[in-house]
C-alpha cells in the first residue's frame, strides 16, 4: 500500500469529471468503513467488484507450495469479502469501451503497473486491460489517475453491464455497414450507473459489429449484439440477443432483422428492465440472460420487452448522440501513401507486413496490429506506443478481443518506419490472427477458480507452431488457439478452432492437469457455432495431440474444406481416436512429469482453488443505496470533526434522501430526481400509510427527515449540524426497520 | 526515501534461460527463508525486454528481471522500512543476487556483476522524476554510491525521459 495515496487525492481535485470524482470518494469511505468494520463482507465485495477490483488466486491466505498447503500468513486479519483476506494482492480490470484509448490513457497505465503492479499491462478477451497484484487500498488511486485521463473501472466486474466491445476495425473496415464505434460508445456511457442496469443477477455482454461475417465483434456470444445494417437507405442493427460462453455456451438467437438506430438505446433499455425484473437472482449458474430467453422462449421474451420499451418514459439520450453521427470519423495525422519496392524490404518486413497489416477502406492507409504475447505489454512499450501513435497516427489505438492492440490510420508508406519503431521494443511479432497469436484466460496464474495453467499451455504452444513451422503452413496457419483455464471460458475456447479448457484427472491418488480439446469452434460470422468437446489431455501432452490434428487435416482435407467442416466430417469418435493414446495417464511412481502443469513445477492440486467472484454478489439495490446513506452519514461526522458545518450538513441529509428514495425505490419502483418530490413521495408511500410507522416511536423518525428538508440550506450552529447527523443516523436505522417488518414473515398461530 | 528498487546486473552476454528461475523461485517459496511474506511466482518470460519471471511478496517482490534487454536481478519494495531504506533494498538485492547464483539450475551460468546499480524510486508522487525530485533525494543516494564504489570513482545516469521513474544508474569507473 502505497503512502502516497492521499497525496494522490488532494493533487487530482479538480482533474477528475464530478460524477466519477465523487464514486471514488465514495469508494474510498466504504475501504475506511471496512477497515473499522462497519461494513458487511458481501456488500463490500460486490461494491469493489463494480469498481473492477477482482481477487485473485490464494486471497484466502491459502496456497500450496508443491510440498503441502501453507497458509499465508498476513498479519492483518481483515477481510475484502467473504474468505477474501484485505493485504492479498487482487486484479484491477480496466474498462476500455470499443478497446479505444489515446496515448496520454497508454502513459497512465505505464505508470500505474509499474507503480502498483507487476510492471505489466494485460489485454483481455474483452477488449479490457488488467493490472494484477494490486492491493486494494491502491485502487482508488489507480482508479483517480485512471480518471483524470477519462478512463472508469465502474462496472467493469460484478452483476453488471460489462464492457462494451466492437470490432477494432470499425469505420476502416472494408466489409462493414458503417462504423458501429459511435453507437457502442453511446450505449456504453448510457447504461453505465443507469439505475434500470442496478439489480442484475449476473452480468449482461453487450457487443457491436460493422459487419455479419467476420470475426472482430463475436456478437453471436453476447446477451445482447448488434450487427450494423443498411435498410432503405437508414442506419440500424440485426440484433441478436441470449447468447453467452461459460459451461453451456448459448449461441445468440436473432430478435430482429432490423432495429432502427433511434431504438437502439430504449431497446437496451427495456432488455435491462425485464433481465432485472425475471432473471434468476438466486441460481448463479442460470441467471445469465440466455437462461432467461430460453426459460421465455423468444416470443415471450421479446413481448416483455416490447411491452416495457412502451412504457419507457423518452429520454433524450435515446438520440442526442445520433446528431451528424453519419459524419463522425477519426482523422489522419499523416498524408495517405502507397508502399510499393515491396522486394526491397527485408524478410522479416514483409513477413509481418503479411499478417499484421490491414488495408483499410481508405485508400493510402492500414491499420497496424501490434501483437502482444498472451495479451502482455511492458510499461516501456506502453510508452513507445504512445509515441508511435503521436508520431504517425492521431493517438487512434484500440485493443482487440485477440489480446492485441492496432494503430488505424497508419499511411502506408510510413509502415517501414512504424515497423522498425516496434521492433526497437520487441512490438514487432508477426503472425497476427494466426496460429502462432495464442489467446488465453489467466487461468491459474492468478484466477481463483483457474485448474490448469492456460497462459502456461497458450504460451507453450505459441513458441511450438512457430518452430514447427504452422506458420508456414498455409493449411493451418489461420486458424484460431484459444485456451481457458476452466469450463467457465473467459478464454472463449469455444469459439476457436482449436480450443482447450482446463479440467484435472486423478490417477493413483494423483491429481494431474488436462485440458479438454475442443475442436471446430467457429470464430467466422460472429462466432456463429461451437466446437466439439474430444477428450480430456494431459497439459504437458496438448501440443502432441494438436500437432496430430494439425497434420491430419493438413493431409486429409478436401479442395477448400474448412478445418470446422473437416472435424465434422471425420466426427468425434475418430477425432477422439487420433488422441487416445495421449489420454492414458501413466503412474505418478512411473512419470511424475505429467503431474505438474506449463511453468509451474509444482506438484499439481486443485486444493488452491477459491471461489470466484465471477457470479459477483448478490446485493440489492436496496442494500447497496443502504449502505452508500451509511457511508454518506459516516462522511459527514468526518466534515464536522473537521469543523465543515455545511458540508456535514448536507452529507447528513443526502444520506437521509438516499436511503428515502432507496425505499421508494424497492417498495413502488419510483425514480425520482427531485428532492421535494422524493420527500412528497415518501410522506405518502411511507409516512402517510403508517407503513414506516416504529412500534413505540410512531412517525418520529420520518419527521427527522422532512424538518431536514424544511431546513435545507439554512446554516446550522455545530450542535444543530451534530444533531442533524444523528437524525440521519437514526432515520437510516428506521428504514432498515422498516424494510425488515414489511419482508417479515408472519408468525403462525 | 520509500518504494526502492534495486537492480544489480548480471554479466554481459549471460546465456540462460529466463524460465530456469521459475523451480528457484518457487523452491524460495517453500524454504520461507528470506524475511518477506512471499506469495506467488510469475512468469513474463514471454515478455521481450519485460520483467522477466519475478517472486511476489507482500512486502517486496523479487525478480529475474530483464528490462530494457539488460538481465539482473530486481528487488521491488513495496511495504515500509524501518531505517536504511536503501541499504536495505541493496542488501536484499544482492542476498537475491548470491543465491541465484548458487542455484543448480544457474551454477556456472549466472553471474552478477558488482560494479554497477540502478536505484529507482517506484513512487511519481513521492519521488518525482525532476530537479526538485532529485535533488531531494541526491545527497542520500550519493551517500550511499560513495560507501558502495568510492567518492568521485563512479558515473552517474540519470533518465532522458521525463515520464520514466526517478531513477540512478551508478558505475565505477575504473
Ligand atoms: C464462474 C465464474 C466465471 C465465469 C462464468 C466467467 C465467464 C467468462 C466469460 C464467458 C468470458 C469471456 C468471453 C466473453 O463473454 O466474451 C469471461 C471473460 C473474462 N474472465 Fe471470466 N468468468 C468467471 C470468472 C472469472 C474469474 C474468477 C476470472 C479471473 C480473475 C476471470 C477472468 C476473466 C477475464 C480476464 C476475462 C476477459 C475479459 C474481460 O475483460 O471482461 N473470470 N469470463
Ligand atoms: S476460464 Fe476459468 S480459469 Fe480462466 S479466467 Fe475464467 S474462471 Fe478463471
Amino acid at each position: 500500500m502505497k503512502a502516497s495515496n492521499s497525496q494522490w487525492k488532494d493533487h487530482l481535485v479538480g482533474k477528475i469529471e464530478p460524477g466519477l470524482a465523487s464514486e471514488i470518494d465514495a469508494f474510498d469511505s466504504e475501504i475506511a468503513l471496512k477497515k473499522q468494520g462497519k461494513m458487511e463482507d458481501k456488500v463490500f465485495a460486490e461494491t469493489r467488484l463494480r469498481r473492477g477490483a477482482y481477487g485473485q488466486r490464494y486471497d484466502n491466505g491459502q496456497r500450496h507450495d508443491g510440498l503441502e498447503s501453507r497458509r499465508l500468513a498476513y498479519a492483518n486479519p481483515n477481510t475484502k469479502g467473504p474468505t477474501t483476506l484485505w493485504d492479498a494482492p487482487g486484479m484491477q480490470r480496466i474498462k476500455i469501451p470499443f478497446g479505444g484509448l489515446n496515448a496520454t490513457q497508454l502513459e497512465v497505465m505505464a505508470e500505474l503497473a509499474e507503480e502498483y503492479s507487476d510492471g505489466i499491462a494485460h489485454v483481455t478477451t474483452r477488449q479490457d486491460v488488467q493490472l494484477h497484484f494490486i492491493h486494494i487500498e491502491d485502487t482508488p488511486t489507480i482508479m483517480r489517475r485512471l480518471a483524470a485521463v477519462g478512463i472508469t473501472t465502474r462496472e467493469a466486474c460484478g452483476n453488471t453491464v460489462r464492457n462494451v466491445t466492437s470490432c477494432p476495425l470499425s469505420g476502416v473496415c472494408r466489409d462493414q455497414a458503417f462504423d458501429v464505434t459511435p453507437y457502442a460508445k453511446a450505449t456504453a456511457y448510457f447504461l453505465l450507473g443507469h439505475p434500470d442496469t442496478q439489480d442484475f443477477g449476473r452480468k449482461f455482454k453487450v457487443a457491436f459489429s460493422g459487419c455479419g461475417d467476420n470475426p472482430c465483434a463475436l456478437v453471436r456470444i453476447h446477451d445482447l449484439g448488434c450487427v450494423a445494417k443498411i435498410k432503405d437507405g437508414k442506419r440500424g442493427f440485426e440484433v441478436y440477443v441470449g447468447g453467452g460462453l461459460g459451461t453451456v455456451p448459448y449461441v445468440a438467437k436473432l430478435y430482429t432483422e432490423f432495429l432502427p438506430q433511434e431504438e437502439l438505446l430504449p431497446l437496451a433499455q427495456a432488455m435491462s428492465r425485464v433481465f432485472a425484473r425475471l432473471g434468476e437472482k438466486k441460481n448463479r449458474n442460470t441467471a445469465r440472460m440466455k437462461f432467461l430467453v430460453v426459460k421465455l422462449g423468444l416470443e415471450e421474451f421479446k413481448r416483455l420487452v416490447e411491452e416495457e420499451r412502451k412504457i419507457l418514459t423518452p429520454d433524450p439520450r435515446w438520440t442526442s448522440f445520433l446528431d451528424g453521427i453519419e459524419n463522425q470519423q477519426e482523422t489522419p495525422l499523416r498524408d495517405p501513401g502507397l508502399l510499393q519496392i515491396e522486394n526491397a524490404q527485408p524478410e522479416d518486413f514483409r513477413a509481418w507486413r503479411e499478417t499484421n497489416v490491414y488495408p483499410q477502406r481508405q485508400a493510402g492507409y492500414a491499420t497496424v496490429t501490434v501483437a502482444l504475447p498472451l495479451g502482455d505489454l511492458t510499461a516501456d512499450q506502453l510508452r513507445a506506443l504512445a509515441d508511435i501513435a503521436r508520431k504517425y497516427v492521431n493517438e487512434t489505438i484500440r485493443t482487440t478481443v485477440e489480446q492485441n492492440i492496432v494503430l488505424r490510420w497508419v499511411s502506408e508508406i510510413d509502415l517501414p518506419s512504424v515497423y522498425s519503431e516496434l521492433k526497437a521494443v520487441g512490438l514487432h511479432l508477426a503472425g497476427a490472427g494466426t496460429i502462432t497469436d495464442t489467446v488465453a484466460c489467466p487461468g491459474t496464474d492468478t484466477c481463483k477458480l483457474g485448474i490448469s495453467s492456460s497462459r502456461g499451455l497458450a504460451g507453450e504452444l505459441r513458441m511450438h507452431m512457430a518452430e514447427n513451422g504452422a506458420a508456414g503452413n498455409d493449411a493451418i496457419r489461420n486458424l484460431r488457439i484459444k485456451v481457458s483455464g476452466c469450463f467457465n471460458s473467459c478464454g472463449q475456447h469455444h469459439i476457436a478452432d482449436l480450443g482447450f479448457y482446463g479440467v484435472s484427472r486423478n490417477k493413483g491418488g494423483f491429481a494431474a492437469p488436462h485440458f479438454q480439446v475442443v475442436l471446430g469452434g467457429q470464430w467466422t460470422e460472429n462466432a456463429g457455432s461451437y466446437g466439439l468437446a474430444i477428450g480430456a489431455v494431459p497439459s504437458k501432452r496438448v501440443p502432441e495431440a494438436a500437432d496430430r490434428i494439425l497434420a491430419r487435416y493438413t493431409k486429409e482435407r478436401t479442395e477448400g474444406e474448412s478445418f470446422q467442416a473437416f472435424i465434422r466430417r471425420i466426427g468425434k469418435a475418430e477425432c477422439k481416436k487420433m488422441l487416445e493414446d495421449l489420454m492414458v495417464m501413466p503412474l505418478h511412481s512411473e512419470d511424475t512429469s505429467l503431474y505438474s502443469d506449463w511453468h509451474d513445477p509444482r506438484e499439481y492440486t486443485t486444493g488452491d482453488m477459491g471461489i470466484g467472484e465471477c457470479a459477483g454478489e448478490v446485493v440489492s439495490p436496496l442494500e447497496f443505496q443502504m449502505t452508500a446513506s451509511e457511508r454518506e452519514v459516516f462522511e459527514a461526522q468526518l466534515a464536522f470533526e473537521a469543523g465543515d458545518l455545511p458540508k456535514a450538513s448536507k452529507l447528513a441529509y443526502d444520506s437521509m434522501a438516499r436511503a428515502a428514495t432507496a425505499m421508494l425505490v424497492w417498495n413502488k419502483s419510483f425514480y425520482i430526481n427531485s428532492p421535494d418530490g422524493v420527500v412528497e413521495a415518501f410522506r405518502k408511500e411511507f409516512h402517510d400509510t403508517q407503513l414506516f410507522f416504529d412500534p413505540f416511536a410512531g412517525g418520529k423518525f420520518a419527521h427527522y427527515y422532512f424538518h431536514a428538508h424544511e431546513l435545507l440550506g439554512q446554516e446550522r450552529t455545530a450542535e444543530s449540524a451534530h444533531r442533524l447527523i444523528e437524525e440521519a443516523q437514526l432515520f437510516i436505522e428506521a428504514c432498515h426497520s422498516c424494510v425488515g417488518r414489511m419482508t417479515a414473515v408472519p408468525v403462525k398461530g | 526515501m520509500e518504494q526502492v528498487n534495486v537492480k544489480i546486473f548480471a554479466e554481459p552476454d549471460t546465456q540462460i534461460s529466463l524460465e530456469d528461475a521459475i523451480p528457484v523461485f518457487h523452491r524460495w517459496i517453500q524454504k520461507r527463508d528470506l524475511p518477506e511474506l512471499l506469495i506467488d511466482v510469475t512468469d513474463y518470460s514471454h515478455v521481450i525486454a519485460g520483467p522477466g519471471v519475478l517472486l511476489i511478496g507482500h512486502e517486496a517482490n523479487y525478480s529475474l528481471d530483464n528490462g530494457r534487454n539488460e538481465l539482473g536481478v530486481l528487488y521491488n519494495r513495496k511495504a515500509k522500512v524501518e531505517g536504511d531504506s536503501l541499504k536495505q533494498a541493496y542488501e536484499a538485492a544482492l542476498n537475491a543476487a548470491q543465491r541465484l547464483e548458487q542455484e543448480q539450475e544457474f551454477q556456472g551460468k549466472l553471474k552478477f556483476r558488482h560494479d554497477e546499480v540502478e536505484v529507482t524510486l517506484n513512487d511519481r508522487m513521492l519521488h518525482p522524476n525532476t530537479e526538485e525530485g532529485w535533488a531531494a533525494v541526491r545527497g542520500e543516494i550519493e551517500a550511499f554510491l560513495d560507501g558502495l564504489f568510492e567518492a568521485g570513482r563512479y558515473s552517474v545516469q540519470r533518465p532522458t525521459d521525463p515520464r520514466e521513474r526517478l531513477w540512478v544508474r551508478a558505475r565505477r569507473t575504473n
